[in-house]
């Protein structure tokens, strides 16, 4: 009990800390607005320039980067609590994959350039790459064990990659389209696609927030959190749902982003100890005010263009990642 | 230890154990590659006979056959075999270093630090051999040396190798994505079909440097592995048996990352080459340690029979070879793990 102040406080910090970011994000761009402005917009909206920008470009681009923050963290830190693996990612796994070459087979068999549609295949794509590899890495005695996971993840994820190639090489229109797709980006992505995929992060952070109490039974060991009388077999497939609803929501609304998923988790940990429901709690959080830091970022740095948030996250997540591995001893999940 | 023979010569100053069932993996391995190396230079868009083909490398064919044995079809096959065996042999090397399964040069950084530099090469100068694979050699060598120090505090966990190799990759591949996006659709695509990995118009001014580079780093594999093998028994009984355990882990990745070089100046990163050959030998030969050899072996007949397929399920020049052995690597291992694991 003693250590749930500090805890609190630090949550309290980091929300802080996000509120901040959001309002930034919301005044920079190829057209700055002050941050007086920016507040007065939000307490009395009107439809001057000011407010056209604010309402209709940076607010729900925000939204959406809190969102696909929050799904990308929560995703990441269900992974590696699940398979007590510190590479668990989404990347890794092989979701990523799935949602992309899925979102590919769209392009290329519909010929559909409505991010609306990637929604249902990135989700699609995600639940089964997840199943493939769950299939492949827990079956028969012996469920899943954490190397088995990332390999049948690792082989699964080739596949697709495999898959992808082809399709795009093969089909040069697709793969001009897919080029920009793929660096994952908070911008035109289309109206409306924060609310087709809100539901989504939706359920699956709810159930996260359920799997919370049952993943610290896992992190002791399968055999301890069995006799714990954790159910391990629905933890994973409970686990596994709201990792593909987090994951193929968040590709389908952004493309593929890197780093969130694998960084936070850590960081989290670093803060606030092994607790697995603290570090979902300080996942969203931090997630969201990562991903908002490095859009941002990206928007300051190439003015009047922008570095997309993909490339911005993986530059600005991998040192930081390295410097975590560096500094520590490597924390064993 | 039921299938081990120990072959000697002079008496007892030469010996080697020798482990029956990975002779016969390897012999069937060889086999295997010379089938499907002699069925790439047959089929084609013109078929040879047999006579055809062996008239020919005797010298003795008509010109145009000669022409398209010697320098279309041979060196090619050459390439495929000296790369998919260069690949396999790193590919066990650091998977030995690392001692993960995972831990081949894809994530260790070293294939995207290549893929980066080459892409750069392609989109600024337009993509001559020289300087692409000069930016893969450069690109892959200085990533390679910065993941290393950067992984080098208080004795370099292999653990921590990894590690550090995924968020060099990752940035790596964010930066090359965002060369490609930023570029003219053309070189694009050059670059993206460079990314992917093919041998398509790979002849002779391929194949003579990457096998004169192979020539000079086989010995040095050969004399490095009997350490690894004692190194993997664990760090302290190497020490105890005499191995300067620090010293010969950065001359074996030092090995292994030539290798990689060579192999990835001369093709583009093939994909998953160097991560399923060593695996899919592990588990023919039942054999546990680097293995070496059978992965080396294993490597050559993926990429030859990845091409083979490629080019006649989708005509000549459509499909590059790295995505064939993507996919074939890694529906083969999945259905190995999926049939150890049952």
């Amino acid at each position: 009990m003693t250590r749930t102040a500090p805890r609190v406080l630090g949550i309290a910090g980091l929300l802080a800390g996000l509120v901040v970011v959001m309002l930034v994000s919301v005044a920079v761009g190829a057209r700055p607005i002050p941050l007086g402005t920016v507040v007065d917009q939000i307490l009395h909206p009107d439809r001057t320039p000011e407010g056209i920008v604010v309402h209709d470009l940076r607010i729900p681009r925000t939204l959406l980067g809190v969102m696909v923050g929050a799904a990308l963290g929560v995703a990441g830190t269900l992974m590696q609590a699940l398979t007590r693996n510190p590479l668990a990612d989404p990347g890794l796994l092989g979701v990523n994959a799935g949602a992309a070459a899925a979102v590919v087979l769209a392009m290329v068999v519909l010929g559909t350039t409505a991010p609306a549609a990637y929604v249902w295949f990135a989700l699609l794509g995600a639940l089964a790459a997840l199943l493939l590899v769950h299939a492949l890495g827990a079956r028969g005695h012996g469920v899943g064990t954490p190397a088995r996971l990332a390999l049948a993840g690792m082989a699964v994820s080739a596949a697709l990659a495999a898959l992808v190639a082809a399709m795009i090489l093969l089909r040069p229109t697709v793969f001009d389209q897919f080029r920009e797709w793929e660096l994952g980006s908070l911008s035109g992505r289309g109206q409306g696609i924060a609310a087709t995929v809100a539901p989504f992060v939706g359920v699956g952070l709810l159930v996260a927030v359920a799997l919370g109490r049952p993943l610290n039974a896992i992190a002791l060991g399968e055999e301890t959190g069995r006799a714990l009388g954790a159910h391990i077999g629905r933890i994973r497939a409970a686990g596994a749902l709201a990792v593909a609803l987090l994951c193929g929501a968040a590709t389908a609304a952004a493309g593929p982003i890197g780093f969130i998923g694998l960084v936070v988790p850590h960081m989290a940990r670093v803060i606030c100890g092994p607790d697995q429901r603290w570090i979902l709690a300080y996942a969203v959080v931090l997630a969201p005010t990562l991903l908002l830091g490095a859009d941002v970022i990206g928007r300051v740095v190439d003015r009047p263009g922008e570095v997309q948030v993909g490339v911005v996250t993986a530059l600005l997540g991998a040192p930081a990642f390295i410097a975590l591995v560096r500094r520590r001893r490597l924390v064993r999940l | 230890m039921t299938g081990r023979r120990t072959i000697r010569a002079g008496g007892e100053r030469l010996s080697a154990p020798l482990h029956v069932r990975s002779a016969l993996v390897c012999a069937g391995l060889v086999a295997v590659a010379l089938a499907v190396g002699l069925a790439s230079i047959a089929t084609g868009d013109f078929s040879l006979t047999p006579d055809e083909i062996v008239d020919a490398l005797l010298g003795r064919g008509a010109a145009g056959t000669s022409f398209i044995v010697w320098d279309l079809r041979l060196p090619r096959l050459l390439v495929g075999l000296l790369v998919g065996g260069a690949l396999g042999a790193a590919g066990a090397i650091f998977q030995s270093l690392t001692r993960n399964p995972l831990g081949s040069p894809d994530i260790i950084g070293f294939t995207w630090g290549a893929a980066a530099a080459a892409v750069l090469a392609i989109i600024v100068t337009g993509g001559g051999q020289l300087a692409t694979a000069g930016g893969a050699l450069a690109g892959g060598t200085l990533t390679a040396a910065a993941v290393y120090l950067l992984a080098l505090r208080g004795g370099d966990s292999g653990y921590r190798l990894i590690l550090v190799g995924i968020g060099i990759s990752a940035m790596l591949a964010a930066l090359t994505a965002l060369l490609i996006a930023r570029a003219q659709l053309g070189s694009a695509q050059a670059a993206r079909a460079w990314l992917a990995g093919t041998l398509d118009g790979r002849g002779w001014e391929y194949a003579l440097p990457l096998g004169a580079a192979l020539v000079v780093l086989a010995p040095l594999v050969a004399a490095l592995v009997p350490r690894l093998a004692v190194i993997e028994l664990g760090e302290d009984a190497a020490r105890g048996l005499g191995v300067d355990v620090q010293r010969s882990r950065l001359a074996m990745l030092a090995v292994a990352v030539a290798l990689t070089a060579v192999a990835t100046a001369a093709t583009g990163p093939i994909a998953f080459v160097a991560l399923a050959a060593p695996q899919l030998a592990r588990r023919l030969t039942r054999l546990s340690g680097p293995n070496v050899v059978a992965a080396a072996l294993m490597g050559a007949t993926l990429l030859v029979s990845g091409d083979l397929l490629s080019q006649r399920l989708f005509g000549s020049g459509q499909l590059p070879v790295g995505v064939t052995t993507g996919a074939l690597g890694a529906v083969y291992l999945i259905w190995l793990l999926q049939r150890r694991w049952r």
